[in-house]
């Protein structure tokens, strides 16, 4: 890791927020689509395609980012279990970031079907059509899209711990507020008073 | 940093009680519970009453024997190839690519509606031609039509109403007649398609029958004014009234026989024909017919020049959903469109995963 100071610079926290938003959004939006026959089937298919490339575009500079500059060293007294454990995650979450919009244009393309992002524009097939290599990517995208969602859930624990419990930095190298120096945060994401 | 603690959020060295630290974990519980809680709602997980495609595919499968490798609705089929000739008139009223002057190739399929594909083609009273067009830029569009014209329910509650009143339970055998007719005594709005049912003769062939859109759509002009359509693929061979009595004696499988003997002459032709519809016309009820005085406009001819089985067909593997649209074609605000479409992608779904019980087979045609 080079030097990356004790925060994500600006733009990979940026990046970390839209992008959160973006996925959980995805995540409910995919398992909602195929759960419904309502009118909202439509858009939430429509929202998905173009969600999914914004993402696995995003990904892609983001991964440039984190492995050019780096990131906050964990705290030093952080058990070696769980260091390992962000470690591992992290690693989980940057390859399903990844893998699941590619494997979901890979599956649109086995399955036949054209890959439109908004009116005419529409990305080309990039696996053959076959239905037995569909139904393997398909079957991928689904159960993936699970572990992508503990993952994420594992996360967002591990976040509020470092934030409420341990209080170590950890989370003050991603939060969204610009700087130590800058404006205070808002009062919502203000760790709890100590007393209560 | 690694060293300091956080100083402005700090307050990480003061004791801390044992009553926030329960507090804090209470607090992180209830976000990851929550949020798992609103994901297995948004999937229905919480909501057994819900209509989800995989309920409707379920209830179109158990009609008789599921149709294992199969489409669970239009089980029995035969798949064309032909050409897409488009004569302009259509760029007036939508942007979409294949309305331009031009050829355009076409993947299609005949086919009976009924859940089993071995069922006798004498048994499906409902016949439909499903076509897929693709334009140059690569662009799509995908149509299954019926040969009715209207449809028999007007809402994706009432097919599944339906379906299930056909349903046959292994315990008691075929379904109860009455559960179809009750059905109809309390659906007023099924008797337009049940009259045409019960009066409209039987043909012995795909090609005398015209098949319609059925729903509705709008076509979006290069102006973006936006127009409600629906569409039907004219025969242009004249039909021949026979009774449903004759035709059983034709054998199970006349409909493709004909088809075969017919391109064995040269291709088949239709007009596609789109109907303008008017202020107040029902755009959301594809049991309603729009009045006969409407405005059409011919924008094309479909020329079917090839037939090919279903198993080693071309057709086989598309799953013909009536939302993969161009530009210039948009859904209506038919509530019928939206689950059409996701219950054609649950049925793609299974029977994509089942090829090994419907094996494809080399035969001529799996090229196309």
């Amino acid at each position: 890791m080079s030097a990356a100071g004790d925060r994500f610079s600006p733009l990979q926290r940026t990046l970390h927020w839209l992008m959160a938003v973006m996925i959980l959004s995805m995540l409910f939006i995919g398992i909602g689509m195929v759960s419904t026959v309502a009118p909202r089937y439509h858009v939430l298919v429509a929202i998905h395609r173009p969600l999914g490339i914004a993402i696995l575009v995003l990904v892609l500079l983001r991964l440039g980012l984190r492995l050019r500059r780096g990131a906050p060293p964990l705290p030093a007294d952080l058990p070696r279990i769980q260091a390992l454990a962000a470690k591992g995650s992290h690693v989980v979450l940057y390859a399903l970031m990844l893998a699941m919009p590619l494997l979901g244009w890979s599956m649109l393309s086995a399955g036949g079907y054209p890959i439109v992002l908004f009116g005419r524009i529409h990305l080309p097939r990039i696996m053959p059509h076959d239905d037995a290599l569909y139904t393997v990517l398909r079957e991928a995208h689904f159960a993936l899209a699970f572990v992508l969602f503990a993952v994420v859930l594992l996360h967002l624990a591990a976040a509020l711990f470092h934030a409420l419990i341990r209080r170590d930095g950890v989370f003050t190298s991603m939060a969204p507020w610009p700087s130590h120096r800058g404006p205070a945060p808002p009062p919502a994401l203000r760790p709890a008073p100590q007393q209560r | 940093m690694s060293k300091a603690p956080d100083a402005p959020l700090g307050a990480r060295d003061l004791p801390r009680g044992r009553a926030a630290l329960l507090a804090s974990l209470a607090a992180i519980g209830l976000v990851v519970a929550g949020t798992a809680a609103a994901f297995a709602y948004t999937a229905g997980w919480l909501s057994p009453d819900r209509l989800t495609p995989a309920r409707m595919v379920d209830a179109l499968s158990r009609r008789g024997g599921d149709p294992i490798g199969h489409r669970r609705n239009h089980s029995k089929g035969i798949c064309f190839t032909g050409t897409f000739i488009a004569n302009g008139a259509g760029t007036r009223l939508s942007t979409a690519p294949m309305f331009v002057a031009g050829r355009y190739p076409v993947i299609g399929r005949f086919a009976i509606a009924v859940g089993d594909p071995a069922a006798p083609d004498a048994s499906g009273r409902v016949r439909s031609m499903a076509i897929r067009i693709v334009a140059p830029d690569g662009q799509e569009w995908r149509s299954g039509m019926n040969d009715s014209p209207v449809f028999v329910v007007a809402t994706p509650q009432e097919f599944y109403a339906l379906t299930l009143a056909s349903d046959v339970d292994p315990a008691t055998g075929p379904p109860d007649p009455r559960a179809v007719q009750h059905y109809f005594a309390t659906h007023p709005d099924g008797a337009a398609f049940v009259e045409w049912a019960h009066t409209a003769p039987w043909t012995a062939s795909y090609a005398e029958e015209s098949y319609n859109s059925l729903d509705a759509f709008r076509f979006v002009d290069a102006a973006g004014a936006s127009h409600p359509v629906r569409w039907s693929m004219r025969a242009t061979v004249p039909a021949e009234a026979v009774t449903q009595a004759a035709l059983a004696k034709l054998g199970p499988d006349f409909l493709e026989q004909d088809l075969r003997r017919r391109l064995a002459q040269g291709p088949l032709r239709w007009h596609l024909v789109v109907t303008l519809g008017a202020a107040g016309d029902p755009t959301n009820d594809a049991t309603k017919a729009w009045p006969a005085t409407r405005p059409e406009v011919d924008i094309g001819t479909l020329e079917v020049q090839q037939a090919q089985d279903e198993a080693s067909g071309p057709c086989r593997d598309f799953n013909y959903d009536p939302l993969v649209l161009p530009a210039g074609i948009r859904p209506s605000d038919d509530p019928l469109l939206p689950a059409r479409s996701s219950a054609y992608a649950n049925s793609f779904d299974r029977r994509t995963a089942e090829a090994a019980a419907w094996p494809h087979t080399n035969a001529a045609g799996a090229a196309q």
